[in-house]
């Protein structure tokens, strides 16, 4: 069978990508004061990656990022407990958030908050579960 | 912990040590009489407390077991408790020992065996010495459960085991009855103590209680089945399946009796009452009556003597009855008339526990002897077996009621008993309460006649056993001692009754009726010649007209099979366990289709039925239109769209228009809350949404290839009467929750976000921080979700193990 030329998706393919990565950052980074957050920033960042899946075959993309996903979902829902259990370190109840305003080299004034850590575990896990599910159903044969 | 529970308890302790025993020294020494000291013990404990009880003191000690609900082993001791003690004790050591020779020690499981029995022998000691009634229920369970194991000891029998499940069936059911009368009867008399229930003014208190009826005849079913009264007799003659020994012990002696025990010991609770009286005599009656009679028609040696044991039963629980009448008439002089039925009860079970005993071990010495138990078979052994022959005399003469045994004796006080219930004013010109006498006089007419069958078809006559190895000869002494020791009892008693009576029977009569022992009402002096009575006349009647039924008998057999054999209680109960079987299972199988179709029909309906029935009952449908927010276009029109979408899931034709639907539906909804400003949600739903819907589609392309057919979804009317049913009834517990707010929101607190989680973004701050620990395990659902997924695809039998599968089947 010839292989089909694909030149223009794979050509658009590499720059959106990059567009729906930073949009997923974004998502991610403002939700503490906007819409999104740590779940719809993950589905957005891993719905990027299924489009690599779909432009190019599985096996590039799993050779370009290597990351089983398996553990990066248990990565996610480790870090989102050890959240939880940080706070109980300094005698705060289990998953007592807390947020400070800090002066930044770069940055200048800004907000630090653990929530943000605790989102990060729910982005890994969403990222990694979502990856997981894809990846083997797309692998059955 | 005192001596005396310690001695009670005895039996309990030393079983531990039986297995070792066992296997140690069983190869030298049966184990039985290792086993044989601890009745033995036990009776000469007991019989020091013989002068103390006699001389109306109780004893009383009290064991803490579960303190802080009252339930304490407290052993209360009085005559009536030390008389089955005694009777316990004594039986037990003679049984032991009977057993030794009957039980060979090389081909049986002897741990097993007296394991059990003194299990049971415990059990039966803790009974009629406990006071708190928990604790008595215990051991009566206790009871129940060591003589399942004993009637089923060669379990590889069927019919060991088919008795063994219909007595634990009927006396566990009598025992869950009893535990729910006792505990009626705890509420009435605020107290778990017998003897507080006894003892004071209650008693007259109790009768006006509501409780009062249903807990007397809960208990009165529990010692009805433990004693084997009809109509729950039937497991009694089954259970002779057991070893000889017990049937002995347990089926003549000693468990059958606690039904006997727990009526006399109750009687001062219950015993002024009209129904006590009717319901314990009448049963009594009834079942003296069916086991007399039907003693009579078997062939089976321990079946005749087992529906002679039901019937002496009914003889000693009808007297319990009829002396219970006492209580009616308070503490006077008639009171003391009546009284005198209950000794009868008490001295009859004394006696017949010597003669059953004693008949028992003779069955199974023939058994033992002749390898069978059949009347028909049996004949002509009175030359080979005389001692035999001359304790079966002694212990059918007395069951019959003849002198110079002590049956006589009781037997007398029986029918003087019957005869004084015509006095009672409350029987009198009664057609029923005329009727007992006669009753009582026919079953005793009966009762000959069994006895003489016992005695001399299996005696006299020809030798109708075929020749078999050995010749058949007189027992090993060993196993004739303990029914001579009997039977030598049964004479000894009908020579001194006055000697038992004033040690032991005295003292068990005045627990019976502890008020009117107070009073000293209770004197009684037996006499053999008792001058010419009534009693005797029936005596003599009983004795010519028993001679005449038994030397016809081959005339009037017959009579017995007019009465059709699928109408007895055993195929009735037979019959009802099948019924009950195939019925449960038929309706099992109605409900349990195993269509998943089916069980979501009951769980909606059953949702409608609850929600909307009890909306409709407690008036719960409230719609006030105030609350509502105004409507605007583009929620009508959103409406609309999303209406649409899901009547074309409902009415597409083929799958993919649903899946599309379906899609759509979901599209609609983000917009919906876009509308409602939900930005989070809204983007969530688009994603998930989409994710969804490729997830369908991937599950539509895989659809095997065979009976993919395009149909339309069937349509059934009860499904859509379901459908629009849980639509309704949800629509309108939603507009009934939204019109009536019983609390503001809470939400005014999380307005405060930015303060008090640094956030802007409210729903995140609420998800991360507030209720931080919902989105943790919601993340651990998705991993789990996402593990499953990948494990059902990789974790599937490969190729190769499939067909070895297959290969298997």
């Amino acid at each position: 069978m010839r292989k089909p030329n694909d030149v223009i998706i794979r050509g658009v393919t590499k720059v959106v990508v990059v567009i729906i990565f930073t949009f997923a950052i974004n998502l991610f980074i403002s939700g503490h004061h906007y819409p999104g957050g740590g779940f719809i920033g993950g589905l957005a960042f891993s719905s990027g990656i299924i489009l690599l899946f779909l432009t190019f075959d599985m096996e590039s993309v799993r050779k370009n990022i290597p990351v089983d996903f398996k553990v990066l979902a248990a990565i996610g829902v480790l870090i989102a407990v050890l959240t939880g259990v940080g706070g109980m370190l300094l005698d705060a109840p289990f998953l007592s958030q807390s947020f400070g305003y800090f002066e930044l080299p770069i940055f200048g004034k800004t907000e630090l908050a653990t929530a943000v850590l605790f989102d990060v575990g729910v982005a890994l896990a969403v990222i990694g579960t979502s990856l997981m599910i894809i990846m083997s159903i797309g692998d059955d044969r | 912990m005192q001596l005396l529970h310690l001695m009670i308890l005895l039996p309990f302790l030393f079983v531990v040590f039986i297995p070792f025993l066992y296997r140690r020294f069983n190869s030298q020494l049966h184990t039985g009489w290792f086993v044989l000291f601890i009745p033995l013990i036990l009776l000469l404990y007991l019989v020091t407390f013989i002068p103390k009880v006699s001389n109306g003191n109780t004893i009383f000690v009290s064991m803490p077991w579960i303190p802080s609900y009252h339930i304490d082993f407290t052993i209360h001791m009085d005559g009536l408790s030390l008389l089955f003690g005694l009777l316990i004790a004594g039986i037990g050591t003679l049984v032991v020992l009977y057993s030794i020779y009957y039980l060979s020690k090389q081909r049986e499981a002897l741990h097993n065996f007296y394991v059990y029995l003194l299990l049971f022998m415990g059990a039966m000691m803790g009974l009629v010495f406990s006071d708190n009634i928990f604790v008595l229920y215990v051991f009566w369970e206790m009871t129940s459960i060591s003589s399942f194991l004993l009637i089923a000891y060669w379990y590889e029998r069927d019919k060991s085991r088919y008795g063994a499940q219909k007595s634990m069936l009927i006396t566990i059911f009598g025992g869950l009855a009893m535990l729910a009368g006792l505990i009626m009867l705890s509420m009435i008399s605020d107290t778990y103590s017998i003897r507080e229930m006894v003892s004071g003014n209650r008693v007259t208190a109790f009768t006006s209680h509501d409780l009062f009826i249903p807990a007397m005849i809960l208990i009165l079913v529990g010692a009805f089945t433990k004693s084997a009264q009809f109509p729950f007799s039937i497991w009694l003659p089954d259970a002779m399946e057991a070893p000889t020994p017990i049937s002995a012990y347990l089926h003549s002696a000693t468990m059958v009796k606690a039904g006997i025990y727990l009526v006399a010991r109750l009687t001062p609770v219950f015993g002024g009452a009209y129904e006590w009286f009717w319901l314990v005599t009448g049963v009594g009656l009834v079942t003296l009556l069916y086991g007399s009679i039907n003693a009579v028609r078997q062939t089976d040696l321990k079946a005749l003597l087992a529906y002679s044991t039901i019937s002496q039963l009914g003889l000693i629980m009808s007297l319990l009855g009829l002396g219970s009448a006492a209580l009616y008439y308070g503490l006077g002089d008639e009171a003391a008339v009546y009284a005198i039925a209950v000794f009868a009860a008490i001295f009859h079970l004394v006696n017949h526990s010597t003669f059953k005993g004693c008949l028992f071990m003779v069955v199974g010495i023939i058994d033992h002897e002749t390898g069978t138990r059949d009347i028909r078979r049996l004949g002509g052994l009175m030359h080979f077996m005389p001692i035999s022959f001359t304790l079966t005399i002694i212990g059918g003469f007395a069951m019959a009621g003849l002198p110079p045994f002590n049956g006589f004796l009781s037997k007398e006080m029986f029918f003087a008993a019957v005869i004084n219930v015509i006095k009672m004013d409350f029987v009198y010109n009664n057609f029923i309460g005329t009727l007992i006498p006669v009753l009582a006089w026919i079953a005793s007419a009966f009762t000959f006649v069994y006895c003489m069958i016992l005695i001399f078809k299996t005696f006299k006559g020809k030798n109708k056993v075929p020749k078999v190895e050995k010749p058949i000869h007189e027992a090993p002494m060993g196993m004739l001692i303990p029914p001579l020791i009997l039977g030598l009892l049964v004479i000894l008693i009908f020579m001194f009754p006055n000697v038992l009576s004033a040690y032991i029977l005295q003292p068990a009569w005045s627990g019976v009726l502890p008020e009117l022992a107070e009073k000293g009402k209770l004197q009684i002096e037996i006499s053999a010649w008792h001058g010419l009575n009534t009693e005797l006349w029936m005596t003599i009647g009983v004795i010519v007209v028993g001679t005449i039924l038994y030397l016809t008998l081959r005339k009037w057999y017959r009579v017995y099979l007019i009465y059709p054999e699928a109408a007895t209680l055993n195929r009735l109960y037979d019959n009802a366990l099948k019924i009950m079987e195939l019925f449960s299972r038929r309706i099992t199988d109605r409900y349990m289709t195993g269509y998943i179709r089916d069980y979501l029909v009951y769980i909606f309906v059953f949702i409608v039925v609850m929600v909307g029935g009890s909306l409709w009952l407690f008036d719960g449908f409230v719609y006030t239109p105030s609350m509502d927010a105004p409507v605007n276009i583009y929620e009508v029109s959103l409406v609309i769209a999303m209406v649409i979408s899901a009547l074309t899931v409902l009415l597409s034709k083929s799958r993919m228009t649903a899946v599309i639907s379906v899609g759509a539906l979901g599209f609609f909804v983000s917009f919906f809350f876009v509308l409602f400003r939900a930005p989070d949600l809204a983007l969530t739903q688009l994603v998930v949404e989409t994710v969804t819907t490729v997830l369908f589609l991937l599950c539509f392309y895989h659809l095997p290839q065979f009976k993919k057919e395009m149909s339309h979804l069937r349509f059934k009317v009860s499904n859509a009467l379901i459908s629009i049913a849980v639509g309704i009834v949800v629509t309108s517990v939603a507009l009934s929750a939204n019109g009536t707010r019983l609390f503001p929101s809470i939400s005014s607190y999380y307005e405060d976000a930015y303060v008090l989680a640094g956030a802007k973004n409210v729903v995140n701050a609420i998800l991360v921080d507030f209720r931080g620990i919902d989105t943790m395990l919601e993340i651990l659902v998705l991993t789990i979700a996402g593990l499953g997924v990948y494990i059902l695809i990789k974790l599937r039998l490969s190729g190769r193990g499939r067909d070895k599968n297959e290969e298997a089947k």
